[in-house]
């Protein structure tokens, strides 16, 4: 904002407000009742009615408030309305962890004996999840090579509900071309549905390439310090649910609330309202409201943490690609990979801080070296302020067959790093002590 | 396309705190329709909202006499919120720019999804605020922070403490 304010000048308009600012107000103006400036954490299940008709129009969706925590929480709201500010989004749904917010997303859109596309590199369990558990539910997801977006369209059906991708994929480097696979996406009218948590908002926001919806990891970049495990689905607010008959929890009657449709009811908030009020009522997968509160003060930091994640991952690409004992390299931020014109267009800030590299010597050399670790601690997780490496072989993608693990490029040679906020050089030698360790 | 719709958070929160008396034009007497949710919680709110709806004409909505016309309702509207299709708006518009004097109307609102720019001019030219494609409830709900309890992406940013009523 330049020059002196006014009398009579409006107040700055949401959209004035830059992503940092954001991250730190969105959501969570001062509780009224208190003044209390941090937004409290609401231990409780429960929110008292003033009387049986408030009640009802409460149980009916008639008025905004709380009801029982299994479906909102004030806590957990705060980090809704977050996210979907950060994303560009109408609305959001948090929910108990990035597999919870998948079953919740895929729920509004599904029906048993329905179809999705998705990407043949997600993450190891999100592979598990689409092509084993979901089976259980009637749905079916048909796995494609996206770097062709041309797969994608041969692979949409009548039956195909959904096109599933990540942003950056975990763990190999790999970047999807958004805009062309929201297009196809919606020549087949059906929504994008884009996992964006390696990038996080900071570093990507799908909306402005076509997604339609966006799920997250919240445990990663976005809570930031390893605490707290959760998940969110936002809703950009633009897809039309009523065209076609494809989208009946959307726009057909919904019995359990008076036969309401919530597409009309709700217009360009029936996404959301529905993942709260059916999706998270039936399936229960809620988010705590103190693993909201650290997501929140997580995202507090996130441009600050993604920049040196950033650069920190950078560096020790750059170091391991000159090393003698590494056979490749896969991150998207480095000039070798295939990714890297993807990575400047999606990821234009940096391409995140998770990515994978193969040892010579094989299966035998990456167990030595995760092991030979001494700094970076060797787990399961990313998007930590710590270091992690972990061997996905043997472990993330332990689940998948041979020919799944090598799509996902998680081979018997691949070491995963999660570049962490110590001092580079630090994580540096720990990588070049564990590599000589292995080598000897 | 038409342009895209932008609304002042303070015009629409000067408009809310004006208005008093709402007449609907299109409020259904069924309780599961939009109509009625959005009267209901105006209601809550303080605000007193008359049904206008030919096919519910005598009929009571919400605890409120239904009229068959704008014209029918004894008293003052301050705001009359168009429940009907984008079609039919430019009718109801013109009828309450005909009354502005008589009820003293200050202001037209088309519901969500419902849009007509020419009428819209006209009643600007008479002098009346106009809100189209958006919904009272929601913005209500929007800008007194009861939206966010939603999930929802409010476009609200503020440090101020909010005042509220401790009854």
């Amino acid at each position: 904002m330049t020059g002196r304010r006014k009398a009579g000048d409006p107040t700055p308009a949401h959209e004035g407000y830059g992503f940092e600012t954001r991250m730190i107000h969105a959501g969570t103006p001062p509780e009224p009742i208190t003044g209390a400036r941090q937004t409290p954490i609401y231990q409780n299940t429960s929110y008292v009615f003033y009387d049986v008709d408030h009640a009802a129009s409460l149980f009916n969706l008639q008025t905004f408030g709380f009801l029982y925590s299994r479906l909102t929480n004030p806590t957990v709201a705060a980090l809704e309305e977050r996210i979907a500010s950060l994303e560009g989004g109408r609305g959001a749904t948090c929910c108990a962890s990035g597999h919870a917010a998948q079953v919740l997303a895929f729920f509004a859109l599904m029906e048993p004996g329905d179809e999705f596309v998705a990407s043949n590199r997600l993450y190891g369990g999100s592979i598990t999840q689409f092509g084993k558990t979901f089976k259980k539910f009637g749905w079916h997801c048909r796995f494609v090579d996206v770097d062709d977006p041309e797969n994608v369209r041969r692979a949409i059906g009548p039956k195909c509900k959904a096109v599933f991708v990540e942003s950056l994929a975990n763990p190999g480097g790999v970047v999807s071309d958004l805009e062309p696979l929201a297009a196809i996406a919606h020549e087949a009218g059906v929504p994008l549905v884009v996992d964006n948590t390696l990038a996080t908002p900071y570093l990507c926001r799908p909306f402005d390439w076509g997604a339609d919806i966006v799920v997250h990891s919240t445990t990663k970049f976005l809570s930031g310090n390893g605490t707290a495990v959760g998940g969110c689905v936002v809703d950009k607010g633009t897809f039309d649910w009523t065209a076609g008959d494809k989208f009946p929890a959307l726009a057909q009657p919904e019995p359990a609330y008076h036969g309401l449709t919530f597409a009309e009811t709700f217009g360009d908030m029936a996404f959301t309202t529905h993942q709260h009020a059916v999706g998270l009522r039936d399936l229960g997968a809620t988010m705590a409201p103190m693993n909201a509160f650290q997501t929140l003060l997580g995202i507090e930091t996130l441009s600050l943490r993604m920049e040196r994640h950033c650069a920190n991952a950078l560096a020790v690409a750059r170091f391991l690609e000159s090393h003698e004992l590494v056979a490749w390299v896969a991150c998207a931020a480095l000039e070798s990979s295939p990714y890297h014109a993807l990575a400047g267009k999606y990821l234009a800030r940096g391409a995140g801080a998770v990515f994978t590299f193969g040892v010579t010597g094989g299966y035998e050399t990456g167990v030595k070296v995760v092991e030979g670790c001494n700094l970076i601690s060797h787990l399961a997780n990313i998007g930590d302020t710590r270091s992690l490496i972990l061997h996905p072989a043997s472990t993330t993608h332990r689940q998948l067959s041979d020919e799944q693990r090598a799509a996902a490029g998680a081979g018997p040679d691949v070491i995963r790093l999660s570049i962490g906020l110590e001092t580079v050089g630090d994580i540096i030698a720990d990588l070049d002590w564990a590599l000589r360790g292995a080598a000897t | 396309m038409a342009a895209e719709l932008r609304y002042d958070d303070d015009d629409l929160r000067a408009l809310l705190g004006r208005v008093r008396t709402i007449a609907m034009v299109g409020a259904s007497p069924d309780w599961n329709r939009p109509s009625s949710f959005a009267m209901k919680y105006l209601q809550e709110k303080g605000y007193r909202v008359v049904p206008v709806n030919p096919r519910a004409a005598g009929q009571e909505i919400l605890g409120e006499r239904c009229y068959a016309g704008l014209s029918e309702v004894p008293g003052r509207i301050d705001m009359v919120d168009i429940f009907r299709p984008s079609a039919e708006a430019g009718a109801v518009v013109d009828q309450a720019i005909a009354l502005k004097a008589e009820k003293g109307i200050v202001a037209v609102w088309m519901q969500l999804g419902i849009r007509d720019d020419a009428a819209a001019e006209r009643a600007r030219a008479a002098g009346l605020a106009v809100v189209m494609d958006r919904c009272p409830k929601i913005e209500y709900g929007r800008l007194h922070a009861e939206l966010s309890w939603g999930g929802f992406n409010s476009r609200v940013i503020s440090s101020r403490r909010r005042r509220v009523r401790i009854a």
